[in-house]
């Protein structure tokens, strides 16, 4: 590891490693404070965050040079929400007797 | 494959890179390649997940005191550990592949072993909890008790044993197929690390390194959702 090497990217991943730690103090802590519905919306939130960071730049996704790796991360999010929404649209607007 | 090396020399013109396969015209192309491939598969590992995510949404949404109150007896801050620990061993990753596209080997094998030693750490705590789980007779079957036990903000409630016992059957098969993805990611690792050892892996060749590490990262992220919908459902008192 040469301390002179500009292009090493030994700084960012830690910054990244350090963010992703405290947002896992974070979302341990938020847990125990009665926040009511928001409880679960920042978690999840948090979740969302750390999954991103984790995606873009420990798993190279921002600057990736084959643009159809975006492009197949972007139709799995999107199954992945049409199978939530319309399940959840399903059980919302069905009569349960 | 035919192809005499004259060919293979031909199509190449400034000399074959063993490395390089002769389907593809430059290492980069054949690296981007290989990690689209791993991206595809990691999108059937979302669709695979997804469904299970899907069922616990169902069913939390349905039996959400219920849900609570068997949440609330897991260990979090075992839990919550185990999320620093994997995310540790997502930095180790990213110092591997980068110390193989950089020719450091000895970067690389150190951070292979402590990714391999933090993914045994991993899996020892998850074993502490699934042994609790069984101590407290937690787990679906049989000989599953989960009596008198209060719903977090509804005094005087108690958890119908039923829907809890639904709650833990999502707990262990998520966890659990969680914990089938780490166990096959330390057998990858493991053989990274042998093929490391045998100075296999170059700056010009080291798409192993890089796409076992974009499957330990995913298995992170699923760990990173896992952690609050199950143990950090309505915590406070």
């Amino acid at each position: 590891m040469s301390a002179h090497s500009t292009s090493s990217p030994i700084k960012k991943y830690l910054v990244i490693w350090g963010t992703l730690l405290v947002g896992t103090y974070v979302t341990y802590k938020v847990a125990f404070i009665d926040l009511r519905p928001f409880n679960a919306a920042i978690a999840l939130t948090i979740a969302s965050i750390k999954a991103t960071l984790v995606a873009l730049f420990f798993m190279h996704l921002r600057g990736a040079s084959e643009k159809m790796t975006k492009v197949v991360v972007a139709s799995a999010l999107f199954f992945l929400l049409l199978l939530l929404s319309l399940t959840m649209a399903d059980y919302a607007s069905r009569a349960w007797s | 494959m035919s192809d005499s090396p004259t060919a293979a020399a031909a199509v190449h013109a400034e000399g074959h890179d063993p490395a390089l396969l002769h389907h593809f015209a430059e290492p980069q192309q054949q690296r981007d390649a290989a990690s689209l491939g791993m991206w595809v598969f990691l999108g059937t590992e979302v669709m695979f997940f997804g469904g299970l995510f899907c069922a616990y949404l169902i069913y939390r949404l349905a039996y959400f005191g219920d849900f609570a109150a068997a949440s609330k007896s897991i260990n979090a801050t075992l839990g919550a550990t185990n999320t620093a620990v994997l995310i540790c061993s997502s930095l180790t990753v990213v110092f591997a592949v980068w110390a193989a596209q950089t020719a450091r080997r000895g970067l690389l094998i150190v951070s292979l072993i402590v990714t391999l030693l933090l993914g045994f750490v991993f899996l020892g705590i998850k074993s502490k909890e699934y042994y609790d789980k069984f101590e407290e007779h937690h787990v679906p079957g049989p000989s599953f008790s989960f009596e008198n036990v209060p719903i977090p903000g509804h005094p005087g409630e108690y958890a119908n044993p039923q829907h809890a016992q639904i709650f833990f059957s999502l707990y262990f098969i998520m966890t659990g197929l969680h914990a089938l993805h780490m166990i096959i990611g330390i057998g990858v690792f493991l053989w990274l690390l042998t093929m490391a050892c045998k100075g296999r892996f170059t700056p010009e060749y080291h798409t192993p390194v890089e796409i076992g590490g974009l499957y330990w990262h995913f298995v992170d992220i699923i760990w990173i959702y896992l952690f609050p919908l199950l143990y950090l459902i309505d915590r406070h008192p």
